[in-house]
């Protein structure tokens, strides 16, 4: 099955290890993603003013452009992308107003009315492949991993674009579950860790970073796992400055969850990039033998 | 600390623009604190998010001025999708501080910040923060 695939600036640079190995186990799932030709930033956040429309500009061009090559679906993987893609198409569907100026300004584009769905790779993993299928795809089942699923916001807020329920999502957990990890529940999973704080307020991320990672900690959680490239740098590069100042910690490795899904499916783990991690997960990986 | 509130401040400009930014009914909200409770950010805040609209209520422009809260606000959404009256928190901080930023005012100096960290972030980080943070 051919499906649609917005990648996303972040995702050709930082976070290859989110895009690789999720390529990878998708083809190995029986699914290709087609990565569309001619897209832009999706421009990270979605504007949250009445009347500033040029920022939606942006997303809405890349859904012209699945809608241009034939696809009446586009799946994503960055957290930030997934959100900004999904809310400016639902504006569009919503907003005959805001449709009409939005078409009228791009007028060397085809109107678009909302015609794309816009889903997160999750999505497809639970709607479409199913867990059951997964599962049965698992040579290398993540046994004895305990593994904190942490989602971070923009894929369960605002509730109208959410994966899953807002409060106590289960998208990640079943995932892990369905690759025979060990999951842990933490009352962090849901909260932000500081996201684009990082430019302005580095210490209230460093600060976020460790209510979540020492809470994840406390319920014995080995390993994070998480979607969003963005959660993924704050949990990770900030734990250099956190075994400083709290000396029992002694790091604790973030994982994608394309990583870990690549991992249990057998496939070659350089594909994984888990060179690329902050915090090493090889020794953890290598005691619980997840690694052929 | 002597507050002025009068039918000037709660009909000023300022109130007005809040709402039409943020296409928010700022009066809908009535302080429960719920924001406040459940906001990840709160600890680096000096005002509270529910304070912060109370003060849009009163229309005491002055001390949000001030206040370091808006560009606090992460904007994780975790308040809009919690508040018993519906109001959209996330969306009255972007008003505020778009408020600052379209009078050119920019939060971050995007040459103060080292280039190492700044060949670290991620995109979506520096897209987003900007975004954000300055004009």
């Amino acid at each position: 099955m051919d499906l649609s695939y917005y990648p996303g600036c972040t995702l050709k640079t930082k976070a290859k290890g989110l895009e690789a190995p999720a390529v990878a186990a998708m083809a190995a799932l029986g699914v290709n993603l087609v990565e569309i030709s001619r897209w832009n930033c999706c421009g990270a956040v979605y504007s949250l003013a009445d009347d500033d429309l040029a920022h939606h500009l942006a997303p809405v061009r890349n859904l012209i452009r699945v809608h241009e090559q034939g696809a009446d679906k586009v799946s994503t993987l960055c957290s930030f992308c997934y959100n900004t893609l999904k809310r400016a198409n639902q504006l569009v569907q919503r907003d005959e107003v805001k449709r009409r100026t939005l078409n009228d300004f791009m007028e060397e584009e085809k109107d678009y009315q909302g015609e794309v769905a816009v889903v997160h790779l999750l999505e497809v993993l639970r709607d479409d492949i199913g867990w059951d299928n997964i599962s049965a795809k698992v040579k290398v089942p993540l046994q004895g991993l305990r593994v904190a699923p942490y989602y971070g916001c923009t894929l369960l807020r605002p509730q109208e674009i959410a994966i899953d329920r807002v409060e106590r999502p289960a998208i990640l957990h079943q995932l892990m579950e369905a690759i025979g990890a060990e999951v842990v529940d933490f009352p962090f999973s849901t909260e932000c860790c500081g996201s684009f704080q990082i430019i302005s307020n580095p210490d209230s991320v460093t600060q976020r970073a460790w209510d979540i990672l020492s809470s994840a900690l406390k319920r014995g959680a080995e390993a994070l796992v998480l979607t969003c490239p963005l959660c993924y740098f704050n949990l990770g590069q900030r734990q250099a400055e956190l075994k400083q100042k709290y000396i029992d910690f002694t790091g604790m490795p973030v994982f994608y969850f394309s990583q870990l899904l690549a991992l249990a499916l057998a496939l070659d783990s350089r594909v994984c990039h888990l060179e690329l991690n902050y915090a090493d997960p090889l020794p953890l990986l290598e005691d619980k033998r997840l690694l052929v | 600390m002597r507050i002025e509130i009068s039918g000037q401040t709660f009909q000023s400009d300022f109130v007005k623009k809040v709402a039409e930014i943020s296409g928010e009914s700022v009066l809908s909200c009535n302080q429960c604190g719920k924001c406040s409770a459940g906001c990840p950010m709160a600890f680096a805040m000096d005002w509270l998010p529910n304070q912060i609209i109370r003060l849009v209520q009163l229309g005491i422009e002055e001390d949000i001025a001030k206040s370091k809260t808006p560009w606090i606000c992460a904007s994780c959404l975790t308040c809009s999708v919690r508040c018993p009256r519906g109001v959209d928190l996330g969306r009255l901080m972007e008003a505020v501080r778009l408020l600052t930023l379209r009078r050119n005012i920019d939060y971050v100096a995007a040459a103060k910040i080292p280039p190492d960290a700044l060949g670290e972030m991620p995109q979506i980080a520096l897209v987003g923060g900007f975004r954000k943070h300055t004009a």
